[in-house]
């Protein structure tokens, strides 16, 4: 089999820059950050203001929030996956995979805004920033830069991620 | 309970947040963040991707780090950056601690109280896996 000579491909190059996977929440949920804050702390209570909202308009916040890392996007309508969406699910069982196919989360960079309280409808957008290539130990590896960003239905600014993934 | 400003010192280190991970933490955490990638439930994939069974998610760690800062920095303070590399696999029933040192304090242009400290996940062998920085906003006493 030949040896790619490089994992950047044409769609990576028209796609650098431009926004798209815009995405709406559906409204945040007391329940859902219930949960949320139950699995992250499995092992220990979590804490009250993420459940308890008398002890939560006591804080500075005047009611229940939700955790910084809480993902209002689970869960939402199953939908038909584009290739693209696919390709970045990675390894599975039984299918050989190609080179590139192999993905990996090397990291992320998160600044926090507004916090996410029930009822808040978030907006999404994504768009790929950049890309690098080296030889790692799996061979050539393509380092790719995405960046994410998070408003609320009010227009404000709640998250931004910039997010490393490692494609070997 | 909140921590203050004036009360934390360059050097400080933060209580650690500590996890032994197995399926039961993977499971429920895929559940809340609809996180099913088999190479995270299915050792065969896991094996696939080169490692020895299924491993563990990036996004568990991070809130694990995201939960210490939390204990430690109380309800009146506000986390505004945290930044993290995964330079190390999670594998099934690694024993995690998120710790943090606290490397600078300033003051920003609004006013906020700003602590710098420096991040890391270590695992049961104490090997860092996830080094990274975190700033957090924390009261003043003024």
């Amino acid at each position: 089999m030949e040896e790619a000579t490089t994992l950047v491909t044409p769609q990576m190059v028209a796609s650098k820059g431009v926004w798209h996977s815009f995405e709406t929440s559906f409204p945040i949920t007391a329940t859902d950050i219930r949960r949320w804050a139950i699995a992250t702390y499995w092992g220990e209570m979590p804490p009250r203001l993420f459940w308890d909202e008398d002890y939560a308009k006591t804080t500075r916040w005047g009611g229940i929030v939700a955790p910084e890392d809480f993902n209002p996007f689970a869960w939402q309508l199953p939908r038909e996956l584009t290739e693209e969406e696919l390709r970045l699910q990675g390894a599975i069982p039984g299918q050989e995979t190609k080179k590139g196919d192999n993905i990996l989360n090397g990291g992320q960079v998160d600044s926090f805004g507004a916090r996410m309280r029930p009822g808040d409808v978030i907006s999404s957008r994504s768009r790929l920033t950049g890309w690098e290539e080296r030889e790692g130990r799996n061979g050539l590896t393509l380092y790719t830069y995405n960046e994410t960003e998070w408003t609320n239905q009010r227009g404000e600014w709640v998250k931004s991620r910039v997010m490393t993934l490692i494609h070997y | 309970m909140s921590i203050f400003f004036e009360d934390i010192a360059v050097g400080d280190q933060i209580p650690a947040f500590t996890r032994k991970t197995t399926m039961m933490e993977w499971s429920r955490f895929a559940a809340v963040n609809e996180e099913f990638v088999y190479v995270h439930m299915d050792d065969e994939a896991g094996r696939a991707a080169g490692q020895p069974g299924a491993f563990g998610m990036g996004n568990l760690r991070w809130a694990y780090m995201l939960n210490a800062l939390r204990d430690w920095a109380g309800d009146e303070s506000e986390i505004k950056e945290l930044a993290m590399q995964f330079r190390a696999i999670n594998q099934k029933d690694d024993i995690l601690s998120a710790k943090a040192t606290v490397v600078d304090k300033s003051v920003a242009d609004d006013g906020s109280n700003l602590i710098h400290l420096q991040i890391d996940v270590e695992n049961q062998d104490g090997k860092g896996t996830s080094p990274g920085r975190a700033i957090v906003a924390v009261p003043s006493r003024a």
